[in-house]
């Protein structure tokens, strides 16, 4: 099992009494905004811990790992995420910075050009559209080569063709690399084209599960 | 003139402050109510001056190395509640602490290697030595490590967001807060590097004017002042980046989590 939560709760914004999320699956989270989804995928990061309950990772207690190790092998793209100075080439330097990797620029256009990017590794990242800005955090994601990958609306800036694009990109990434993926999505169609499992949450509680496969 | 100095008498005194009651009739004339506070400076700094004078005068005819220890001492420690004064509720407690620890650590012994070493200072506690040079490489310390700690207190603020991104993509805290931290140390220790790009061209330094007061060769007063600036450039660097390096970590709680301080601006 990849993660499991008993009785977690976190401030007033989440009470789930039980949770399993599978190695290898494809996860998604769907419910309305304000639920709790972004604070349960932030658990998931450690970036936050819970309250109260214990989540484990792969049988361990989420507590016993090492932040930083932990988040090398589970990276998380936020909804809005924060892209680094100064060109798109500074940006994958972070990432081979803090996941000890070397740079390989073919291999980043590579990724760039499955995420639908049309962009030079010298280009400056100030005047790029938030869809631009979401799909340059999709790529230097994918180049940490990371197990696990939590994903916050990864398509929220994007038009609806572009949207299937990159999420079939992911997908096909997920599957061929056989990574898990845990998702949150507004689109139940995106949910049930890929979902390995659906978990509905609303108002801080998983209110549905739903087995896709 | 007693040794080569002309002794100032009370009523020439008295005449200095004639500059004084000219800004007063100006801030009349413009109508800047900043009186209260000019004469408050005026009183503090007349009353300051001459208790630190007597005080001076006694323990220079009595030298004695603890009194030297004592009010090097009391000197950090006054610096040390200088800072947390100006920052109030901003700083939070390990914060603090780090501060202290730094002030100490960071002038103290920058100032044994200056004053023993680079001088050669004799006895060891020489107080006519120790005590100004203390002033000089503290007061410089603190201004250093003031603006150090507000920019990374600003930091934390304005770059959350980046901190925030690094660490869910796995950097560790250290790599997280490199860019707040080295802007930090910049704006620390760049008064004190541009002060010495103007210093005999646009400025006079005061101990060297002090000194060439004193009927010091100037060529002499000179060599001083470059020590004391190296060494005052030592004390800030010394003080602020034992501040830093110790400081981000504060912003981190065990799980290399960001702590909200929000709560204290």
């Amino acid at each position: 099992m990849l993660y499991t939560g008993h009785n977690i709760r976190y401030k007033t914004v989440l009470d789930i009494d039980e949770f399993t999320i599978e190695q290898g699956h494809i996860t998604v989270l769907l419910g309305p905004s304000g639920g709790g989804k972004t604070t349960f995928l932030t658990l998931l990061n450690k970036l936050i811990s819970p309250t109260e309950g214990e989540i484990t990772f792969r049988d361990k207690p989420i507590n016993d790992y090492d932040s930083v190790a932990l988040r090398k092998e589970v990276v998380l793209l936020q909804q809005t995420p924060y892209i680094f100075k100064h060109t798109v080439l500074d940006n994958f330097k972070k990432i081979a910075e803090y996941h000890d990797l070397s740079l390989d620029e073919d291999k980043i256009k590579q990724l760039l050009n499955d995420v639908g990017l049309d962009k030079n590794l010298e280009d400056n990242v100030v005047n790029f559209s938030g869809g631009e800005k979401q799909r340059l955090a999709l790529a230097r994601l994918l180049y940490c080569h990371a197990d696990v990958i939590l994903l916050d609306e990864p398509s929220s800036s994007l038009d609806e063709t572009t949207e299937a694009f990159v999420i079939k990109k992911v997908v096909d990434y997920v599957k061929d690399n056989q990574k898990s993926l845990i998702m949150i999505t507004h689109s139940s169609a995106i949910a049930k084209q890929y979902a390995d499992k659906i978990i509905k949450i609303k108002q801080g509680r998983i209110t549905e599960v739903i087995d896709n496969e | 003139m007693n040794n080569g100095i002309f002794e100032i008498g009370y009523i020439e005194l008295g005449l200095a402050y004639i500059f004084i009651i000219i800004i007063l009739f100006i801030m009349k004339r413009r109508q800047i109510s900043r009186e209260k506070e000019l004469l408050i400076a005026t009183v503090r700094m007349t009353a300051q001056l001459i208790i630190v004078g007597y005080i001076l005068a006694f323990i220079l005819e009595n030298p004695h190395p603890l009194i030297s220890l004592g009010i090097i001492l009391l000197m950090v420690t006054f610096a040390i509640y200088t800072v947390f004064s100006k920052f109030e509720k901003q700083l939070s407690k390990p914060l603090k602490k780090v501060i202290a620890v730094a002030l100490f650590l960071g002038t103290l012994p920058v100032l044994m290697f200056f004053t023993w070493v680079v001088i050669g200072i004799e006895p060891y506690y020489n107080p006519q030595y120790l005590i100004p040079l203390t002033g000089m490489i503290i007061g410089n310390s603190m201004t250093g490590i003031s603006l150090g700690i507000k920019t990374l207190i600003e930091g934390f603020t304005s770059k959350k967001d980046e901190v925030v991104e690094a660490l869910i993509l796995g950097a560790t805290a250290k790599e997280a807060s490199n860019n707040i931290i080295n802007s930090a140390f910049d704006s620390a220790i760049m008064p004190t590097i541009n002060s010495m790009l103007g210093m005999g061209i646009i400025f006079l330094p005061g101990m060297m004017t002090g000194q060439i007061l004193s009927g010091v060769d100037p060529t002499l007063s000179v060599l001083y002042q470059i020590a004391i600036m190296l060494g005052i450039l030592g004390g800030v660097s010394l003080t602020t980046y034992i501040a830093l390096i110790f400081g981000y970590k504060t912003y981190f709680n065990h799980h290399v989590q960001l702590i909200d301080f929000t709560h204290l601006n």
